[in-house]
């Protein structure tokens, strides 16, 4: 009842207590309090997830720190010089130059750091890229099915069928791609067919369910349903997917950096690798480091990647992410 | 059951048919593409003089239409239907200019270098990859499931090509046991004869390691659906019936364990196919990939058209068998399509 109604009343009686004009018990949270609660939800409670879960500490740990390397280590590490240093120094002797130098005194650590947002850049593009238009293309599909699912899937059947790495082979005859963002998308573009039917066969099954029918008979958009119930039940395919074409970005790309096929302005950890395949004498031991160490941050990039997406699954054990949740009643309710 | 046979069958033909159509519009609508470039090559070699003739310039677009198959004078929609006819009826893809040699015999030649170490390679790593899979579901958390588990992980974060540079630094320039390039000693001659046949497979055993490493996955996806699988009720009524361990093994928890996989597995081996391009690169295997690299790097486009056609014919193909030998190991798969739309 609004204020005007009672200000009319002029007998002096009160509206006591009618059932339409009760507030409820619940006391009315404020923004912060709210905002708190998301915060727990969302941020606490995955990291309590990740941070119990040895798989999950090493992974992110791994992640970190080569993202660090890409984006803080460039402006801390200086550019590789020449002939500045001694030549071919082995690893671990001095703090100058802690992984050692190459042919011509190349400080290697500084070649990695400056060639690491490169590489950054090259998968984030494609792996974003791959899990926009699968999980569009596949919920689409299986969504609206029919014909326009049969078109989708020719299309998704057509890009699959593009083999990548001589797409870029082709493509770099006559248009030399070097910026690494464009590499990713192409390399991108036979990663998307796999997660756009992985989701599509998902959804096919997921749309004939009871909440699904529900919520189309009360006439809610189609955009709501797939929004609200239909991608979150997709996110354990989409990380784990996320990771995997990461995965096959990275050796990839790489490898096309490594046997020249792409290059130019941009270096990567391949052009560090095909420098040092030509230049250094494989069979003195002494001369290997320069070779070995862009191989060994390739290593510690997927292996970061592939164990995070494994701790990851549980992160949307939504019965999990409430027991870790800080405080509320989710987490008393889930022990009873 | 034949309807979709048919299905898959005239499916792929169309997807063919459009990627052929995206190798004619990157061959022909390119500014400055590979057709263009011919075309001054050929320019180029036939005549120090700047200009030409009527006569002079019709010999020129010729040439053109034996390299690339499109004649630059005709329109686009008769050059595209020419380019097709040549290529689904006469299985002509035009003519190398590196190698001087039409593409079609010459990539046939090649192949089947390539094939030999990929289908090596791919058959011994996912027939092995599968059997450790199996063996770890069946021991499941044992010593060996976990040592086994681990390396599965190990191999999935080393691309191929580190580990075939790893040992082609160990066991070709340190040791000396086997070569670094090529695809069999040119001092024998080349027939049935054992130093000949040796000879190749000493070339090739390292270049199958690595596509053996390429082709090794799907070892702990198989695992989980065995686990799983293993755990089901119709095992167990399996087992009382009397059913002798083997038979259950492999034709139920084996089989029934490979469908979710199955297709992803005959497609991953496109994907290995078309990373012979950086396969041969590091072994120097003088085959379909290395030919690519070396059309890319003279600009020989016909040849990388063709190289380019060829490969995702492989990938089409594979595709095709997947889907076709799907429908023997899981016979439920319907042809037809009876959901609502909405």
């Amino acid at each position: 009842m609004k204020a005007s109604d009672r200000e009319t009343r002029t007998d002096g009686g009160v509206t006591e207590d009618d059932l339409f004009n009760r507030t409820g018990t619940l006391s009315k949270r404020t923004r912060k309090e709210r905002w708190a609660d998301a915060f727990n939800l969302k941020v606490v409670a995955p990291l309590r997830i990740l941070a119990g879960d040895a798989r999950g500490v090493i992974g992110i740990s791994l992640l970190t720190f080569v993202v660090l390397l890409g984006t803080v280590g460039p402006l801390v590490v200086k550019q590789p010089t020449t002939l500045d240093a001694e030549l071919w120094a082995p690893p671990f002797q001095s703090l100058d130059y802690p992984l050692g130098t190459a042919a011509l005194g190349q400080q290697v650590h500084r070649q990695i750091v400056h060639t690491t947002p490169a590489v950054l850049l090259m998968i984030l593009s494609g792996a974003v890229f791959s899990m926009f238009v699968g999980t569009a293309v596949g919920t689409v599909a299986g969504y609206k099915s029919g014909r326009l699912d049969y078109l989708l899937m020719m299309f998704s059947d057509t890009m699959m069928t593009i083999p990548a790495l001589p797409l870029v082979v082709v493509l770099a005859a006559f248009y030399r791609p070097s910026d690494p963002l464009i590499v990713g998308v192409i390399l991108g573009i036979n990663n998307w067919p796999g997660l756009a039917r992985t989701v599509r066969s998902e959804v096919l099954s997921m749309r004939e369910e009871d909440v699904i029918e529900a919520a189309r008979v009360m006439g809610l958009s189609d955009t709501r349903i797939v929004r609200k119930y239909i991608i979150r039940n997709l996110m354990p395919y989409i990380t784990v997917n996320f990771a995997f074409s990461s995965r096959r970005i990275i050796f990839e790309g790489i490898g096309l950096y490594f046997i020249g096929v792409l290059g130019g302005a941009s270096k990567t950890w391949g052009v560090i690798m095909q420098e040092a395949y030509d230049t250094s004498d494989l069979t003195n031991i002494g001369q290997l480091h320069w070779l070995v160490f862009p191989m060994l941050m390739i290593v510690i990039l997927v292996l970061g990647l592939i164990l995070t997406a494994q701790a990851m699954d549980q992160l949307w054990n939504v019965r999990l992410r409430a027991r870790h949740a800080q405080d509320g009643d989710a987490s008393h309710g889930e022990h009873d | 059951m034949a309807n979709y046979y048919v299905k898959r069958v005239a499916h792929a033909v169309i997807v063919f048919m459009i990627v052929t159509t995206i190798a004619f519009a990157l061959i022909r609508l390119m500014p400055f593409g590979p057709m263009e470039m011919v075309r001054m090559r050929v320019a180029q070699q036939m005549s120090t003089s700047g200009s030409f003739s009527a006569e002079e310039l019709e010999r020129v677009n010729n040439l053109v239409e034996v390299y690339t198959n499109i004649n630059p004078e005709k329109s686009i929609p008769e050059a595209y239907l020419d380019y097709m006819v040549q290529i689904f009826i006469y299985q002509d893809f035009g003519r190398s200019i590196y190698f001087s040699e039409p593409v079609g015999p010459f990539m046939l030649r090649r192949m089947q270098w390539s094939l030999f170490i990929s289908v090596y390679g791919l058959a011994l790593g996912r027939t092995t990859s599968l059997l450790f899979g199996a063996a770890m579901a069946y021991k499941e958390g044992s010593r060996f499931d976990q040592t086994l588990t681990g390396i599965s992980i190990l191999n999935r974060t080393v691309p191929f090509y580190i580990v075939g540079i790893i040992f082609l630094i160990i066991f070709a320039f340190n040791l000396e046991w086997f070569p670094s390039g090529g695809l069999y000693n040119r001092d024998y001659t080349p027939g049935v004869n054992l130093q000949y046949m040796s000879s190749i497979v000493h070339h090739a055993a390292l270049p199958v390691i690595a596509s053996f490493i390429a082709g090794f996955g799907g070892a702990l996806a198989y695992r989980g659906n065995c686990i799983r699988e293993l755990g089901k009720g119709y095992i167990r009524v399996g087992h009382l019936r009397g059913i002798s361990d083997t038979r259950i093994a492999i034709r139920y928890v084996g089989r029934n364990s490979l469908l979710p996989i199955y297709t992803g597995l005959v497609i991953g081996m496109a994907t290995v196919f078309s990373s012979s391009i950086i396969l041969e690169k590091i072994f120097s295997y003088p085959a379909m990939g290395l030919a690519t690299l070396q059309a890319l790097n003279n600009r020989d486009y016909p040849l990388l058209m063709g190289a380019f056609l060829f490969f995702t014919l492989l990938t089409l193909l594979g595709v095709l068998i997947a889907d076709l030998t799907y429908g023997i190991i899981d016979p439920r798969v319907k042809g037809g399509d009876e959901r609502e739309s909405f």
